[in-house]
């Protein structure tokens, strides 16, 4: 078992956001986390970098407890979190920048350009850059990290509707090729659909798992989306069953 | 199609004005000690520019001096202000208070203490110049988002990285604001300073030629002032240009 949570417990204040939240990802499965905004989805990244603490429960990788910043994690947010004032090749050689490889990093990432299609770009500022680059290069600087789970906050939330399409395809076509292990977390139903291996229902609040639906799909493409009406009606009234109406 | 000259405005009413001022001038045979006219101003100008140029250096000297002293000490308290919520909810209101002392008060007193030397001149220009750029600059920390603090933070990096890679840097716009701001007070700082006591800088040259009535030196010393002034605000934009390339787009 690549990642497993264990009684995750967390609160803002007196309000509990999360209660005894346990669910598991094997060694190169995408699982997404799906649920309405506001049940804590976000949170549940930021539990798994160590940015919060949590008041109970554990995290385990690959069967060891890690606590705090475990640097296990590559965490990547909604916005593309680019730094305006550096270049996209310094912008993605964060990580080097940090823990002292830089030139390394620099190295590696320059290989990378053109399979994120950033080639040419790599002297640019970020302002420079489209909606889709922008997030291409966040992919890239998140891919570079020294770290084996990828989590991933809604990475094309702030995308329009074209380009969120485009940058899905070449996510799944990108992690075909790497085997990344990743989460997902997401409040889009096709989103979800079409790129995870099993998507977790997280509801009620203070949230949980509500329900798992596993997607046994290998041969992916926009067609088969199109085709997936019953699923969506299924993860609907999933959602739908546990939403507390006040 | 009309083409849109942006400075042309300005200077059209500039030019206007200084013609009736010249016009009035000779109309009503103003005297020199009530007002002298533009181009007396630009005779006493030019008559008295290797003087001016000697005084002037003086000023600017103060006045760098005072705004590099402003910089250090801001940036430092900016950061602390901003490492510590206590330090900062306890100071702002004091530097916010500070400076609603006038400075023509203070000088006196700086002299006091500190003597005719360039001393308490520094002192002056620091006390104009360190506000807005601390104040701009502790703002310009706390409004960064916190976003990109977690994400150095879940790269694994330490307080002091976190703001050596993204608080400082995204800090710097507004600290540059700060300086703009500054960088135009801080020739009138050093005249103030200068006013109050001193031997040589443009604020003694302006007080020994009001006193003497020459006002056509006066206004010469005045327009020197405004030049010298709006060139420490061009030299923070050229620094701003030359250095951060990111924002030239903005400017």
């Amino acid at each position: 078992m690549k990642l497993e949570v264990r009684e995750l417990t967390f609160a803002y204040g007196q309000k509990t956001i999360l209660k005894d939240l346990e669910f598991r990802v094997e060694e190169g499965e995408f699982v997404s986390i799906l649920g309405p905004s506001g049940r804590g989805k976000s949170t549940i990244l930021k539990l798994l970098t160590g940015v919060v603490r949590p008041e109970k429960g554990e995290i385990l990788i690959d069967g060891q407890r890690t606590e705090g910043s475990s640097g296990r994690f590559a965490y990547m947010p909604q916005n593309d979190l680019l730094f305006p004032w550096k270049t996209v090749l310094d912008n993605v050689c964060l990580y080097g920048r940090i823990h002292g490889s830089l030139k390394d990093m620099r190295r590696e990432a320059a290989a990378h350009l053109a399979e994120f299609g950033l080639a040419g770009y790599e002297d640019c500022y970020p302002s420079r850059l489209s909606g889709g680059m922008r997030q291409r290069a966040a992919f890239l600087r998140t891919a570079l990290c020294r770290a084996d789970i990828f989590l991933l906050d809604e990475p094309f939330g702030a995308l329009d509707v074209i380009t969120r399409g485009e940058m899905q395809d070449w996510l799944l076509d990108m992690r075909k090729k790497l085997n990344w292990t990743v989460v997902l977390v997401t409040h889009d139903m096709d989103e979800a659909i079409y790129l995870s291996d099993r998507i977790l229902i997280l509801n009620h609040c203070p949230a949980r798992i509500t329900g798992e639906i596993v997607i046994d799909e290998k041969q992916r493409d926009r067609q088969w989306l199109y085709g997936q009406g019953d699923l969506r009606r299924e993860i609907y009234e999933r959602i739908m069953d546990h939403v507390d109406i006040k | 199609m009309k083409k849109d000259i942006p400075w042309l405005a300005p200077v059209l009413l500039i030019g206007i004005l200084l013609f009736v001022w010249e016009g009035a001038v000779e109309l009503f045979s103003i005297p020199l000690y009530v007002l002298p006219s533009p181009l007396q101003v630009l005779r006493a100008l030019a008559k008295e520019l290797p003087v001016l140029s000697l005084h002037g250096g003086v000023t600017v000297a103060e006045a760098l001096a005072g705004m590099a002293v402003s910089m250090v000490l801001a940036a430092a308290l900016g950061i602390l202000m901003d490492c510590f919520p206590l330090v900062r909810r306890g100071l702002y209101p004091v530097l916010v208070v500070t400076q609603t002392v006038p400075m023509i008060v203070m000088a006196p007193i700086l002299i006091i203490y500190m003597g005719f030397g360039i001393g308490p001149k520094i002192l002056t220009v620091v006390l104009m110049c360190f506000f807005p750029v601390a104040v701009s600059f502790s703002d310009g920390l706390a409004q960064v988002d916190e976003e990109y603090v977690n994400l150095v933070r879940s790269y694994g990096a330490g307080r002091f990285q976190a703001y050596r890679l993204v608080k400082i840097p995204a800090a710097v716009p507004s600290l540059l604001s700060g300086l703009k701001v500054a960088a135009t007070y801080s020739i009138s700082g050093a005249v103030v300073g200068e006013w109050i006591g001193a031997t040589q800088g443009l604020g003694y040259y302006l007080l020994r030629v009001k006193n003497s009535y020459m006002l056509d030196r006066v206004f010469a010393c005045v327009a020197v002032i405004i030049l010298l002034s709006l060139a420490m605000n061009g030299l923070i934009r050229l620094y701003q240009y030359l250095a951060f390339p990111y924002m030239r787009r903005k400017m």
